[in-house]
């Protein structure tokens, strides 16, 4: 018998808002806004933890700059600490190494990660996604059953047709969706805003393409200080973050 | 000490089944350990019967037995199948303790040992289960 999955619900408890930042498309900027979100609600005083489930492709701890570290263990694993923010993720497991996993061992990854992680009290927990609608995503919606959604698109016509998949699925099972962000915007056009005004999911802003953040990549201090951080930052406003 | 997680769940998910089955006592749990994720068994005992102590009386008298089940593996691209005691010595440190904590990072620290292939399963013993639970209604 399965006997992980119980002891979950105990282990979120005193998180008080989960957001997991998702996408149809791989590329758009998930893992550049997990990690960003974070990094802002952090500055800004609030208990906040970040929890890396792109299990084949985890990028968040290049974008943080996380190195030589690894979990506490408490009656359980205790996530080293970022920046400030409580950080997850299966790079402490890997070292790195390509991580080649079948759906069933993702689930039974996401259980484990979710079962014996001993979060401190949070205000904050975002979940930095996979690309699509695959198995992790079918597992959060699963077992973090409070988990709110922050979808991420581009200004393209290929990604937008995926973003309204995942964006449909997620109104057919009832789950909570902050809204939409168009992150890389070149050039005035509405066919975002249009778009998601169609499907009735709130339209939340766009982020600019920003040519000097790869060299605010992997040191916290220059993200905080990159217009892409600032234009987040006018975008998380309109959502009261 | 992540032992104490395992042995929370473990209790938790038989305190969850006890109220569904509508079990007054519980009189017995067999939990199973796969040797794959390497339990510290003295210290997963320990943790049982600590959080026993906390928790409300249907487990008073619980009486714990723990078989430890082999781990057995199979390629998916060759069909080989091998053993977790054969392939435990090509391990460093740092791996085998994190096969410890999340099992499935075997299919990264190791491979097939006949074909070299990451594609393969964990056919039996992979981490603690709950194989049955009695008690009285
Ligand atoms: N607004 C932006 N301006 C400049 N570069 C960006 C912007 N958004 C994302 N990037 C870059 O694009 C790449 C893909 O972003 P990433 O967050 O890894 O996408 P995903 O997680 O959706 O696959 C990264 O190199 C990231 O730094
Ligand atoms: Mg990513
Ligand atoms: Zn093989």
């Amino acid at each position: 018998m399965e006997a992980r999955v119980s002891i979950i619900k105990k282990r979120l408890r005193s998180i008080k808002r989960i957001i997991s930042v998702a996408s149809g498309k791989g590329g758009v900027g998930k893992s550049l806004v997990a990690s960003t979100l974070a990094l802002n609600l952090a500055e800004k005083g609030h208990k906040v933890g970040l929890l890396d489930l792109d299990l084949y492709g985890p990028s968040s701890h290049i974008i943080l700059g996380v190195k030589d570290v690894f979990p506490g263990e408490k009656k359980g694993i205790v996530p080293p600490k970022i920046h400030g923010i409580e950080f997850m993720s299966i790079i402490y497991f890997t070292e790195d190494k390509p991580s080649a996993f079948r759906g069933i061992d993702i689930t039974n990854i996401i259980i484990e990660l979710l079962a014996i992680t001993q979060w401190g009290p949070l205000d904050y927990l975002i979940i930095d996604m996979p690309p699509g609608i695959g198995d992790e995503t079918l597992d959060v919606i699963r077992f973090i059953k409070k988990s709110e959604f922050l979808v991420v698109t581009t200004p393209s016509k290929v990604a937008i047709s995926a973003i309204c998949k995942l964006l449909k699925i997620l109104r057919e099972l009832k789950i909570p969706v902050i809204g939409l962000l168009e992150n890389m915007k070149m050039a005035e056009s509405s066919i975002i805003e249009d778009t998601v005004a169609e499907i009735g999911v709130p339209f939340i802003g766009s982020i600019f393409f920003d040519k000097n953040l790869e060299d605010a990549i992997g040191i916290g201090d220059l993200l905080l200080k990159t217009k892409f951080m600032e234009e987040l930052d006018d975008n998380l406003k309109k959502i009261n973050l | 000490m992540h032992e104490w997680a395992l042995a929370e769940s473990i209790l938790s998910t038989t305190l969850e089944e006890a109220e569904k089955e509508k079990l007054k006592t519980i009189d017995e749990i067999k939990i199973g350990i796969g040797e794959l994720q390497q339990i510290e068994r003295d210290i997963f005992e320990f943790a049982l019967e600590e959080i026993i102590k906390s928790k409300d009386n249907k487990l008073k008298n619980v009486k714990i037995s723990i078989e430890t089940e082999k781990s057995t593996l199979k390629c998916k691209s060759c069909e080989h199948t091998w053993k977790f005691s054969d392939m435990k010595k090509k391990l460093n440190e740092d791996e085998s303790e994190a096969i410890h904590f999340i099992p499935e990072v075997a299919f990264v620290h190791t491979r097939c040992p006949k074909c070299g292939s990451p594609d393969f399963e964990i056919t039996t013993g992979r981490g603690v289960s709950i194989i049955s639970i009695k008690g009285k209604r």
